[in-house]
Parts: structure tokens; C-alpha cells; sequence
């Protein structure tokens, strides 16, 4: 094998886990500002300038609290529970396309970790398995609240997964292809999908705020109501995994909207850079529309009231799945009828 | 009737139209509110760094005050612990030894002079009945304290001391009081 290749790949791995988690890590200052400044408050301001150290003395705050597990708790899953889930928000980020690529040391650097043709395929399977590290930890906590928020957690996946499927395979059929770097290929420049398919936009949207429990949707982890939920029983660095895990879900859910629907690393104009400019501004364009989406995700955090679960589930499965389907639907027969396959029929 | 404000609205149960069924405009129209809060001024006030200004009136913690000589002025009438709403007050009167005239400005003073400061309601009347000028209440906040006993305050804590002495002419230059 191709040792330049492994150093590569294991460089840009390396990059993206950091800035995986650095991003999270700000996530949740930026979060707290913005909570703050939603409420007229000011926020966290007392670590550094403008509070900008929080992030670091959150997690030394987290490191040295006691590491508890309850006494009736399964041991070995309630250990790797906040493991799952970590490991499965960070390893979506494999088969994101951050850019163009990148001429370095005379080498061309695709700016992707695994280039899949199935990359979709990929997304949806470790979403799938993402839900088990909360199932797991919900229920290896041996607590009520805990379960109830497991339980509450693993049916929301499954209820808005299907909605995301559909809007999922409509841009598929719109794009032809499974691989990622396909679908941001064919939104060149500004032939965004969200302009070609905005009900699919929303569904999606929706969707990835429920799949990453999210405020409407923070039903696996309503505070008043389950007392944090899943994670009620986890305290120091556990359940600090616990809320990264979500920030860094965050952050690769915005990422991917941006892909599918944003045309990822896309931009107006872009054919007039080529090279490592079309490199760096293309990632930079791509940082800009990620950190666009999360701030819209926490702009509806901080707006919109926690759902009821069956309003949950009736605009899971009775709204936005119908829609998605229709959506779809109207997607095929438009494509075929362009592609010409009705012309002997009609 | 008339209403009593201009927000007055009218509630129905009738069904939704299908643009409120839709919940997007809600949502939108709720978002645009969060973002104007976003962009807000804030009214928090820093508090180690800057303090909220008080009132001239503010009602505080109490001083017993000495007079220009340094002697105390409270004679021990017990006019205050009578005004007292809320028996915070109390004192035990002394009668002044020969060679005190330096510390006490007429024959009788206040051998122990209390201050319950969880009773006391700072309401001012102890301010208002002193015929000495002796007691007043200043922009001062009482601290925090971990036993309840630590609350009450004696002489050591009233009264002011000499090289410090407290100003109050904030508050006595207020309003429409008639000087005395």
C-alpha cells in the first residue's frame, strides 16, 4: 500500500477528530452565549476574555467530579454506553467531502477520509447505530427516568428515520448516485438541491433535529420531565461523553444538511479559483454553511417548546412521513417524464 | 367594558386554517422574536465590577453617630426601641463617670446598645424618633453572616468609628425633610 496515502489519510483523520471535538467543545459555549443573549442575559464571561476558556474549564470541572455507577447497574454497558455513542457521532465524519482537493508536497489531497460510492448507505447505518449508545446507557442505569428516556430516544429514531430515508432517496434520485462526493459534485455552484427541493429540505431538517435530540425533539433528555433522561445516573467524564456526543452529532447533522441540500463545499463563482484557493475557500464556504446550521439549530432550541410525545410521534409518522413520500413520489414521475421514459407510453 | 390595557384579545376555539395547521409561519414569526432578544442591549449589571447605584433614599444598614468631638450622641433615650415596629431595638442605659466627657456627649449614655438585623425591617422610624441625631440609616448593606446570633449587632458594630466616620448627608438632603 501506498505509505504517502496512510500518512495522508491518518493526517486528515487526525484533523478532523480534533476538529470534531474543538468544535463541540465551542458548541457548547456557543451555546450558552446564545441561550444567554436569547434571554437578554450575558452569558459565560468570567473564564478569559469574553469567557472564551469555559469549554476548558467545563471539562476540567467534569474530569475531576466523582465517576459514580450505581450499585444496581450493569457495570460493563453502563461503562460503554457514552463510548457507543461518542465513537458512533465521530466516525460519520469519514465520508464527509470538506473540499476541493488540496496540492501539498506534490501530492493531490482528496479532502475526504473514505471516498464511499454507498456513502449514504454508510450515514444511515451509523445514524442507526447511534441511538444504541443512549438505548445502552439508558438501560444499563437500572433507573426509571433513565429507561423511560432509552425508550423514548430509540422509538423517535425510528419513527423520524424513516421520514429522513425518503427525503434522503429523493436527493439520491435527483442526484443519481449514492456517493457524496457525487451529490455535492452535481450542486455545482449554485445549483443547490435545497432550490430544487425545499418540502424535502424541511422534512430532512426536521428530521436531523429529532435524530440528534435536539430541542423540539429533546425528548430522550427533557430536564424537568426525566430529569435529564438517559444520562440521569452518568456523572464526570461519562456523561460529559454523553454531551459531546450530541454537540459532535451536531455538528456532522449540519454538516451533511450542508451537503445534501447547500451544496457542500459549493459556491457562486467558483469557477474562477482553481488549485489550493479553490481549496481553501471551498473549505471555508463549507465551515461557514456548517456553522449557519448550527446556529439555526440552536436558534430553534432557544425558541421553540418541547414537543408532547405523541405530537412527536403524530407528526413523525402522520405528517412528515406522508410528505416525504409524496415529495418523492412527485420527484420520480418528474425525472422519469424529463428522462423520457413515458415518451412510447404517451 | 372597557379594556384596561391595548392587548386585549379575543379567544376562539374555532379550527385552524390550514396556513396555522402548518405551524411554519408560528415557528418563523417566534424565531424572528428570539432574534430581535438576540440582538437586545443587555441589562445586566456585572456585579464585582460595577454596582447597581442606590437610591438616595436607600434605606441601609445603621450608624450611631458621634458628634464633631468624637463623643457619642446617643443619650439612651429609648425613643428609637419605642418607634420600633419591629422590636428590633434594644439598650441598656449608662450614667457618664467623671473623665468620659470625651466619649459621651451628656450624662446618660448607652452601656449596650443592640441591633437585631434580621428583625429590623429598615423601615427608618429609629432615624425619624431620635431627638439626638444620634442613630441614622445609611447606603451601607448588611453582610451575610453564618449564625443567626451574628446578626445582632452592638455597639462595636454601630457605632462609628472616630478616624472613619460615616457620611450621611445623602440621605438627609433628600426630599422635602425640614432641617432641624
Amino acid at each position: 500500500m501506498d505509505t504517502g496515502l496512510l500518512i495522508e489519510k491518518s493526517v486528515l483523520v487526525l484533523i478532523i477528530f480534533l476538529i470534531s471535538l474543538g468544535i463541540a467543545a465551542y458548541q457548547t459555549y456557543f451555546e450558552r452565549k446564545l441561550a444567554a443573549w436569547i434571554q437578554d442575559r450575558v452569558g459565560p464571561d468570567r473564564a478569559g476574555p469574553f469567557g472564551i476558556l469555559q469549554p476548558i474549564a467545563d471539562g476540567v470541572k467534569m474530569f475531576l467530579k466523582e465517576d459514580f455507577i450505581p450499585k444496581d447497574a450493569d457495570k460493563w454497558l453502563f461503562i460503554i454506553g457514552p463510548g457507543i455513542a461518542m465513537f458512533t457521532s465521530l466516525i460519520t465524519s469519514a465520508i464527509i467531502p470538506w473540499g476541493t482537493d488540496l496540492e501539498l508536497f506534490g501530492r493531490t489531497i482528496t479532502l475526504q477520509v473514505a471516498d464511499f460510492d454507498i456513502g449514504i448507505l454508510y450515514l444511515f447505518a451509523v445514524l442507526s447505530i447511534s441511538v444504541y449508545g443512549i438505548m445502552i446507557g439508558g438501560w444499563a442505569s437500572n433507573n426509571k427516568y433513565s429507561l423511560y428516556g432509552a425508550i423514548r430516544a430509540s422509538s423517535q429514531m425510528i419513527s423520524y428515520e424513516l421520514a429522513m430515508g425518503v427525503s434522503a432517496i429523493t436527493i439520491i434520485l435527483l442526484s443519481g448516485s449514492l456517493s457524496l462526493t457525487d451529490i455535492v459534485n452535481k450542486q455545482h455552484g449554485m445549483n443547490w438541491n435545497i432550490f430544487y427541493q425545499p418540502v424535502c429540505f424541511i422534512v430532512f431538517f426536521i428530521c436531523s433535529l429529532a435524530e440528534t435530540n435536539r430541542a423540539p425533539f429533546d425528548l430522550p433528555e427533557c430536564e424537568n420531565e426525566l430529569i435529564g433522561g438517559y444520562h440521569t445516573e452518568y456523572s464526570s467524564m461519562k456523561l460529559g461523553l454523553y454531551l459531546f456526543s450530541e454537540y459532535t452529532a451536531m455538528f456532522i447533522s449540519a454538516a451533511i444538511i450542508s451537503i445534501l441540500f447547500l451544496g457542500g463545499y459549493n459556491f457562486p463563482g467558483m469557477d474562477n479559483f482553481s488549485g489550493n484557493t479553490l481549496a481553501i475557500l471551498s473549505l471555508v464556504v463549507f465551515f461557514s454553511k456548517i456553522f449557519l446550521f448550527i446556529f439555526i439549530f440552536m436558534w430553534i432550541r432557544w425558541t421553540i417548546p418541547r414537543f408532547r410525545f405523541d405530537q412527536l410521534m403524530h407528526l413523525g409518522w402522520k405528517v412528515l412521513i406522508p410528505v416525504a413520500l409524496v415529495n418523492l413520489l412527485i420527484t420520480a414521475i418528474v425525472i422519469s417524464i424529463n428522462e423520457g421514459w413515458f415518451n412510447e407510453l404517451m | 367594558m372597557e379594556s384596561l390595557t391595548n392587548r386585549k384579545k379575543v379567544v376562539s376555539d374555532k379550527p385552524m386554517t390550514f396556513m396555522e395547521e402548518l405551524y411554519l409561519p408560528a415557528i418563523f414569526h417566534g424565531m424572528k422574536v428570539t432574534f430581535k432578544h438576540m440582538l437586545q442591549k443587555r441589562k445586566t449589571i456585572k456585579y464585582p465590577e460595577e454596582t447597581r447605584v442606590f437610591a438616595p433614599v436607600y434605606r441601609g444598614m445603621h450608624v450611631l453617630k458621634r458628634d464633631e468631638k468624637g463623643r457619642e450622641n446617643c443619650t439612651a433615650c429609648g425613643l428609637c426601641a419605642v418607634a420600633c415596629p419591629a422590636e428590633a431595638i434594644t439598650m441598656i442605659a449608662g450614667e457618664r463617670k467623671k473623665g468620659e466627657e470625651n466619649l459621651y456627649r451628656e450624662e446618660k449614655y448607652a452601656e449596650m446598645y443592640e441591633i437585631n438585623m434580621l428583625r429590623c425591617i429598615f423601615c427608618g422610624l429609629c432615624e425619624e424618633a431620635c431627638p439626638k441625631e444620634a442613630i441614622f440609616l445609611t447606603d451601607r448593606l448588611v453582610p451575610t453572616e453564618f449564625e443567626r446570633d451574628e446578626f445582632i449587632y452592638g455597639k462595636d458594630k454601630l457605632v462609628e468609628s472616630i478616624d472613619f466616620p460615616i457620611d450621611i448627608t445623602k440621605r438627609q438632603h433628600t426630599g422635602n425633610r425640614t432641617e432641624k
